[in-house]
């Protein structure tokens, strides 16, 4: 497939640049943050209405089935704002989970409500700080008609807004992974949530002898591995979408202020050592585009290389992504470190951002292994 | 697409039938490529009929009308020709910077003779054309050339020194930028002329490299006799063409970013020669830094393939060169450092004769971020163009 956007993609880009940079501004995050809140249910609604919520779920289940190309340029658009949503966690990821492994019954009872923006779900993998979802200790306990859950999962996205878990647990033997369908609400979980630097909350989800009967299973015992594996290429490659426009915006922002800013009575943008720096930067940024839109294009056309374009998409954006901000602040100067200032927040954000569904180390790791080395 | 894929099997039996063995064997020393020319010597019978029968179809340049006897191939036949030929490790036929370089600038610029004149015998290989661009004080700052030109009536009369003319010893015709007028600024009084390498009071001088090898030279022209025909484009307005033909050049050397069809990865090159540990290569920091270099190879091969295709598009940002050039030439770099690690002491070891050796290769690839304009004159031109900082 050529590495451009068809004229419909080109369209939803635009029109999801222009809703989500009236709708949720930076400045957004600043009054979210300055009242202590995490995230707007207006926006939510106002992406439910926009069909967002539904962008890659198939259509008899009342999603628009666009692909996740489609969702990739959602996601950077709200990545240039820094817009804080569940978007990711629950239509894009656990949407695809259930869509791949549930029962007609589970698909009826969950896409159709996460298509509407009502249900919201994430994911709960890993149980590390350093993320690494395949060392899963949680438990799963066959016991007669149902599963007893007893484990402990670490910095759960969304878990703050998720009305539904997908916990991923071992039925003991190795390599076995169980995904179960869990509410919030259900007896014995207990969810500590954290804010972060981003003023975004992720949580420790303890699971004490938690009930989940057979209908919460999806996909047949210990063998959801490689759905669930599908499902975290998919964050890594969302993520390093997000990343990609949250870094371009950053470096907009520097360029405007490289050419308005003076000193010795001259822009600061004339002096070549900038001026090289910014170009460096800008080339980095192009390469990003170019793997970021190829590892979208490989999800949807379910690639032998889905895993590989992934990992090598994380990898780089989420280096760039931190190149980008480090310049940032650094070429802003005094005033980037106020927090009078908006660039504070790319810096903020691409931290947590780049950690989620793995950080730079992870999937170069992973590169290397997939690569054979 | 059953065009495409007619067209695929047909190139496919074609190739099958008139690539000799020997053509499709890696490339071990600089005479297994050839360049074509009124004194190229052919390594072998092969090598003779592999240009032939290639450049008979016209698909030495494989784009190009079919009028003036190139191939006449639409962009994505083209590709499945290149796919094809990759897939039997097919040599390229013909090496020329007539095809890569000076070909597209005749195409735009010249007068209908000119082309007829000069692009069949390109397509051919029968004249091998070199570059006059750099002089002894006009490197980067290459507008500031003194190379002077004087209009004689029915010809010019050329005066100056040129360096680094790749391959001059060895080239039939130069293309040359030189100065008609003394007076306007730098950038206006250029023009740009084609000239026989043979013409009286030329002369070259080969420049011995880092790496043990002359493929530069310097080129010193002593009241050469030019006819006037032989100016492309308007007389002063060379500079225009000069820049397009280097957008070409900055493609063709940013193409070195580009790992070879069917070559090992570093990675596993690294496998065999340091040997794995746990499953993994045995060493944790050599695979780190081979990593990020294997990560930034693909992202470069895969914005090579979007440049095109949002040109196709009609997406392109047209200064796609410069970014080509500055990545792919510092990552060729980063590639021979790591192949000398990979080595270690083994890559160390100098040439002899005809073959060219790893440490050879590594020197040489110094020259990758200078030649066709330095890395940080890329960086200026992404700057200035298009991120339109000041000053």
């Amino acid at each position: 497939m050529a590495l451009v956007l068809n004229e419909e993609q080109q369209m939803l880009r635009d029109s999801a640049k222009t809703f989500i940079q009236e709708s949720s501004p930076v400045s957004t995050l600043r009054e979210l943050r300055d009242k202590g809140e995490e995230w707007s249910p207006e926006l939510w609604a106002g992406m439910a209405e926009m069909g967002w919520t539904g962008i890659t779920i198939p259509e008899e289940y009342g999603g628009l089935e666009f692909g996740y190309v489609g969702a990739g340029l959602i996601v950077e658009e709200c990545g240039r704002t820094l817009a804080s949503s569940p978007l990711m966690s629950s239509s894009l990821i656990c949407a695809s989970l259930v869509a791949a492994l549930g029962t007609d019954a589970q698909k009826q009872s969950l896409l159709p409500a996460i298509a509407a923006g009502q249900t919201i779900m994430t994911l709960a993998v890993s149980e590390t700080d350093r993320f690494d979802p395949l060392q899963i200790a949680l438990t799963a306990e066959s016991d007669a008609d149902k599963f007893i859950l007893n484990g402990v999962k670490a910095h759960v996205l969304d878990a703050g807004i998720a009305n539904v878990f997908i916990v991923a647990a071992t039925t003991g033997a190795p390599d076995s992974v169980s995904l179960f369908v869990v509410d919030r609400d259900a007896e014995g979980i207990q969810i500590m949530p954290t804010l972060n630097a981003d003023n975004r909350l992720t949580a420790t989800v303890t699971f004490k002898s938690v009930r989940a009967d057979s209908g919460a299973l999806l996909g047949e015992a210990g063998a959801a591995g490689k759905q669930l594996q599908r499902a975290l290429d998919i964050g890594a490659v969302l993520s390093a979408a997000e990343l990609l426009g949250l870094a371009q915006e950053a470096f907009e922002r520097t360029l405007d202020y490289l050419k308005e800013r003076k000193q010795f009575g001259v822009p600061v943008g004339s002096f070549q050592a900038l001026q090289h720096r910014a170009a460096q930067l800008f080339s980095e940024l192009e390469l990003c585009k170019s793997v970021v839109l190829k590892a979208l294009q490989a999800i949807d056309e379910n690639a032998s290389e889905r895993s590989l374009l992934a990992s090598m998409a994380k990898a780089k954006m989420a280096k760039t992504a931190q190149l980008a901000v480090n310049e940032a602040v650094q070429m802003f100067g005094g005033i980037g470190m106020t927090d009078e200032f908006d660039i504070g927040f790319f810096m903020k954000r691409a931290a947590s951002a780049r950690q989620e569904y793995g950080d730079y180390y992870y999937h170069s790791d992973r590169f290397a292994k997939l690569s054979g080395y | 697409m059953a065009n495409a894929e007619e067209f695929r099997q047909e190139t496919r039996a074609w190739l099958e039938e008139n690539c000799p063995a020997s053509m499709r064997r890696p490339i071990k020393s600089d005479k297994d490529q050839c360049w074509g020319g009124r004194n190229w010597v052919f390594e072998s019978d092969d090598q003779r009929l592999w240009l032939e029968r290639m450049a008979e179809r016209g698909w030495t340049a494989p784009q190009w009308p079919v009028e003036y006897g190139g191939g006449g191939l639409s962009r994505e036949k083209a590709k499945i020709l290149q796919q094809e030929m990759a897939r039997i490790t097919a040599r390229r036929p013909l090496e020329s910077f007539g095809i890569d370089m000076l070909g597209p600038a005749l195409f735009k610029f010249a007068s209908e003779e000119q082309k007829q004149r000069f692009i069949p015998p390109i397509i051919r290989g029968e004249i091998r054309w070199c570059q006059g661009y750099s002089e002894p004080n006009a490197g980067s700052d290459l507008a500031s050339l003194q190379t002077r030109a004087e209009d004689k009536g029915d010809h010019y009369l050329v005066n100056g020194s040129k360096v680094w003319t790749s391959y001059a010893d060895k080239s039939d015709w130069i293309f040359c930028l030189v100065r008609t007028d003394f007076e306007a600024p730098k950038h206006k009084g250029i023009s740009f002329l084609l000239f026989d390498m043979v013409s009286p009071g030329v002369s070259t001088n080969p420049i011995k490299l880092i790496s043990g090898n002359s493929p530069f030279c310097e080129t010193v022209f002593e009241n050469v006799e030019v006819p006037k025909e032989n100016l492309v484009g308007e007389v002063d307005q060379g500079w225009d063409i000069a820049k397009y033909l280097l957008t070409h050049e900055r493609e063709m050397i940013g193409g070195f970013g580009l790992s070879r069809a069917g070559s090992k990865s570093l990675g596993q090159t690294a496998m065999q020669a340091v040997g794995a540990k746990h499953g993994r290569l045995g060493d944790d920091a050599l695979r780190a830094d081979i990593t990020a270099f294997e990560i930034d190879e693909k992202a470069f091969a895969l914005t090579v393939e979007r440049v095109i295709d949002e040109a196709k598009a009609g997406q392109g940002t047209g200064a796609a060169s410069s970014l080509l050039k500055l990545y792919g030439t510092e990552l060729n770099k980063i590639r021979n450092e790591l192949l000398m690690s990979i080595g270690g002491s083994g890559a160390l070891a100098w040439g002899s004769g005809e073959t060219t050796s790893r440490a050879q290769h590594w020197l040489r690839s110094k020259g990758n971020s200078i030649e066709g304009g330095t890395s940080e004159i890329q960086l200026n031109i992404i700057a200035k163009r298009i991120l339109g900082l000041p000053g």
